[in-house]
């Protein structure tokens, strides 16, 4: 298919409507007599309520509504979607508390909803709120992942002892801790991975449209998985999921922060059936730091056992992480479902992984970009760097001495996955040959010179994409043979519609600009999952394949007998017989096709196909990430001054885009490491990170170029071939900034340096390691 | 209420509107172009990024009123009919765009960094002039290469910066 066939780097075909202003992301939708809303939210990170006086914000000028806890109660209504059953300890069940997406007697972070205004204008339901008169009850909080289960602690939930949520093992301590105590060399490291946030520029928002004369509701939102999201709606509100209308449009970013159904689209929806109105809410951006829910955050000991030749014996992992004061559908499984990456690409005898998750009086917390794998692979590579260090031994060479070879393949880890295929030392190669990993210690004492500590560190990871689950997609010609293709995964700025439509433009070979592509509304699309955990390309992409597949055999039997033949090619949008020279272009068929005249008896007239893919086998994307930097000892400013990835995505759909995926991925793991800090009073839990005044984001200034280079080993666990790859950026970066940081500094004996490394912490480390050898 | 006249993407609009009401809710809310966004509440996403008179400006952070008489280019002003300008066709090629929320900031960023610095940019001197955009998605990796391309293509067509 010449230009924009797969596997080219084809520049999108959403560009340009994005580029011209005709983006339509939530606060670009305007309604007829749309209203406004506004959530009161919490002072104090835990408090009793003792009452809510909405008198005099109820008569305040052009305001709707002002509705409590007490009015959600009293409707009848559900709570959000909590987060599935693990165990505490033993067999007791986790805890999952209430969910309402009002409270009624207690607030539990600072931001918590306590009421929500609904008025003619956004500045009048503001002055409304002013006006509502809370009596609270400050209570103690903790907000401390580390301390949250420690005797003596404020419990967020009365009835949840020590705060803790679940425990989750995995793996075999028994034989892990024998492992251990008996091994030539046993590296330690507690390691605290700071708390984020997704930064989405664009902030959530929603608008709910109830229609009175149908019984309906309309949410229009940033979302991933639309279908999901119907459901879920669906019971918060107790109503048929049939009478939801869920509409994704443009998402301004995602990262996994958006897809949990949150207070406020129950807000407007229960909002606009009260008032009569479309309601339409939009964070601002310190709403979005104090309500969005958080990323990574957890406190993990970690011991790894060695022989003295450097080969891995055992791993044993402790880890304590938040839920955050509610247990958000999906805010559990960073703890659970991608432990496995911990393993690494290595051959570890025995493992054991066991994770306390814990309640705090902050946001809740739930995945993001990577999910619990990011964590995972800077615990391991940072052990690994660790025990070259101790060991003596070079950090490639470590790495190569444990690879899982490809012989081995498939290779089943001692903890969670089973890896189907995988070249891990030939990237490794490649990787260090494109960073000039050998002529490393030149450019250090150069550097030197210059009075900057030159820092080099690398990291080899590996994650789990698209797990089992199912994924639907359908291809519609029309009377005029052009097509429309319907598709459930859901964009947030991944490029789905070009790289979608280039799938199907290769397979039946119609011209791209006779495509169009829809996703994100489930009245439109008949079946759909949604995005998440890297799973479009393997699923959205293999239904899209299947439903093309079947297009062709539909389409061929048409063309076989409106040409009466029996020998039938197709080729490039062609249907061609060879016996008579005479062809049919699949646009001919399509048209054709709606006679039912021109089909063989017995067939359903038209040219439509929909398939749902169900996935079984998960894939593993992975790869290499050579980082160096420039530190200033002075300043502790940290310069990029090189970055290297080879990754293994499997087959490549489109490299342009592909790459797109790995240096955002790679920012904000660079950005996690260096300067991204959610920060929380200890005393009074008051978020202190709360604008773009505190929360330091990466700029332009501290990125250098970034070489990228696929090394596809093709997976058979799909029809594609793909292993995810929006997620293997982030994966990857904070192990390799971390490495190269540690390494910079470890002419000074530094070994270990926690997120973020600030200018400040830098400057503070290097101090104390030079006092400490006087 | 306050009546404010100016003249945006070539066309003059005259309405009344609260004092307090910014430039970019004028833009957005008033005169429905919606290709401007909001970001932050503090000034440094550059999301709202428009060209007042030329020079670059953060719209979150100026009234309309104090931009009555002036003229206004936003991101909806700058493709002729059917064609880019430069820099979207710069943005589009060198994949600079993902979610693309932040992009028509940059894009009137890069304009404003062109009227100021000329059409012949270093990676340093872009990545240094990006301080005021932030961006989630892209990593800046590509968006520097095209507006360096992008500046690029416009050479010739714009007058350069005084020496």
């Amino acid at each position: 298919m010449g230009d924009f066939g797969l596997g080219q780097p084809v520049p999108r075909t959403e560009d340009p409507r994005l580029l011209r202003g005709g983006g339509r992301y939530v606060d670009d939708i305007i309604l007829p007599r749309m209203a406004y809303g506004y959530v009161l939210r919490s002072l104090y990170a835990h408090a009793r309520i003792k009452s809510i006086d909405t008198t005099a914000a109820k008569a305040a000028p052009g305001v709707l509504a002002v509705l409590t806890g007490e009015d959600w109660r009293a409707a009848g209504l559900g709570d959000l979607p909590v987060g599935k059953a693990e165990m505490r300890r033993g067999s007791e069940p986790m805890y999952r508390p209430p969910y309402p997406p009002l409270v009624q007697d207690r607030v539990r972070w600072v931001g918590d909803y306590v009421a929500f205004v609904i008025a003619e204008t956004l500045n009048q339901a503001i002055d409304a709120a002013e006006l509502i008169e809370v009596d609270y009850e400050p209570l103690p909080a903790v907000v401390s992942t580390a301390d949250a289960a420690k005797p003596g602690a404020p419990l967020v939930w009365d009835d949840c002892p020590n705060n803790i949520c679940y425990i989750h093992q995995v793996g075999d301590k028994a034989a892990t801790e024998r492992a251990i105590a008996s091994a030539d060399h046993v590296v330690r490291q507690r390691f605290v991975i700071n708390r984020v946030t997704a930064v989405t520029m664009e902030p959530r928002g929603c608008v709910g449209n109830y229609d009175a004369a149908r019984d309906r509701y309309t949410i229009h939102t940033g979302l991933q998985r639309a279908f999901q999201y119907r459901r879920e709606i669906s019971t918060v509100l107790k109503v048929p999921e049939s009478k939801v209308h869920v509409i994704a449009g443009d998402i301004g970013g995602s990262f996994g922060m958006k897809t949990a159904v949150y207070n406020e689209a129950a807000l407007v929806l229960f909002g606009s059936k009260v008032t009569g109105r479309p309601v339409k809410w939009i964070s601002t951006r310190s709403e979005a730091f104090l309500s969005d829910a958080q990323g990574r955050d957890n406190v993990t000991d970690a011991e790894l056992a060695l022989d003295r030749n450097g080969k891995f014996l055992a791993f044993k992992v402790k880890t304590t992480l938040p839920v955050g004061a509610y247990l958000q559908a999906g805010g559990e499984s960073s703890g659970v479902a991608n432990i496995g990456t911990l393993a690494g690409v290595y051959t570890i005898p025995t493992m054991s992984v066991e994770v306390t998750t814990v309640f705090t009086n902050t946001n809740p917390m739930r995945p993001y970009r990577g999910n619990g794998r990011p964590e995972a692979a800077y615990v391991i590579e940072r052990m690994v760097d660790l025990a070259a260090d101790e060991l003596n031994i070079d950090p490639a060479e470590i790495r190569r001495r444990n690879m899982i070879p490809p012989e081995a393949m498939p290779y089943k880890t001692a903890l969670v996955f089973t890896y189907d295929c995988g070249e891990f030392e030939k990237a490794l190669d490649v990787a260090l040959k494109m960073a000039d990993y050998a002529g490393f210690e030149a450019r250090r004492k150069e550097a030197k010179a210059r009075g900057k500590l030159r820092g080099i560190g690398l990291s080899f990871t590996i994650e789990r994409a698209a797990g089992p689950g199912l994924e639907g997609a359908e291809i519609r010609f029309d009377r005029s043979g052009t097509v429309t293709v319907l598709c459930g995964s859901v964009s947030h700025g991944q490029g789905h519609e070009t790289t979608f439509k280039q799938l199907v433009c290769d397979r039946l070979g119609v011209d791209p600009k006779d495509v169009h592509y829809i996703s994100g509304d489930t009245d439109a699309v008949f079946f759909g999952e949604g995005t998440g955990g890297s799973r479009s390309a393997t699923m959205a992409g293999a239904a899209l394949n299947g439903a093309a597949a079947k297009i062709v055999d539909k389409a061929k039997r048409i063309a076989a007998h409106m040409l009466e033949v029996d020998d039938i090619e197709f080729e490039a949008g062609v249907f061609r017989s060879r016996k008579t020279n005479r062809s049919l272009t699949i646009g001919e068929v399509a048209r054709a096709a709606m006679n039912p005249k021109n089909v063989p008896a017995g067939m359903e007239p038209g040219l439509v196909a929909s398939m749902i893919y169900r996935n079984e086998a998960t894939n593993f994307p992975n790869g290499c990430h050579v980082c160096e930097v420039e530190i200033d000892e002075e300043t502790g400013e940290v310069e990029m001054v090189g970055y290297t990835v080879v990754d293994d995505v499997g087959t490549v759909l489109n490299p342009l885009l592909l790459k797109g995926q790995i240096y955002g991925g790679v920012a904000q793991g660079v950005g996690q490491i260096l300067m991204e800090d959610i920060r929380f009073d200890p005393e009074t839990g008051q978020l202190l990170t709360g604008s773009f005044m505190d929360y330091a984001m990466p700029r332009a200034a501290h990125f250098s170029h970034i070489e990228v280079k696929s090394c596809p080993v093709p997976t058979k666990t799909n029809p594609l071939g793909v292993k995810g790859a929006g997620e293997a950026g982030s994966v990857g970066a904070m192990p390799a900034m971390a490495n190269a940081l540690v390494d910079a500094l470890s002419v000074y004996g530094v070994r270990h340096i926690d997120m973020p490394a600030t200018p400040e912490r830098i400057w503070r480390t290097i101090a104390a390691a030079k006092a400490a050898r006087r | 209420m306050t009546t404010v006249t100016m003249t945006v993407n070539g066309r003059t609009h005259r309405a009344d509107i609260e004092p307090r009401t910014l430039l970019v809710h004028f833009l957005r809310e008033h005169l429905r172009l919606t290709g401007t966004h909001v970001g932050c509440d503090t000034s440094q996403c550059g999301a709202c990024v428009v060209l007042v008179n030329g020079r670059g400006v953060k719209s979150c952070t100026r009234l309309a009123v104090a931009c009555d008489g002036a003229d206004i280019t936003t991101v909806e002003g700058l493709a002729t009919g059917d064609e880019l300008h430069p820099m979207q066709a710069a943005f589009r090629e060198h994949h600079a765009l993902q979610c693309g929320f932040c992009t028509p900031g940059m894009i009137m960023a890069a304009l404003d960094m062109i009227a100021r610095k000329g059409t012949r940019l270093d990676e340093n001197t872009i990545r240094k002039e990006l301080e005021g955009n932030i961006c989630r998605c892209t990593g800046y990796h590509n968006i520097v290469k095209a507006i360096q391309a992008g500046a690029a293509a416009m050479t010739g067509g714009v007058r350069q910066a005084a020496e």
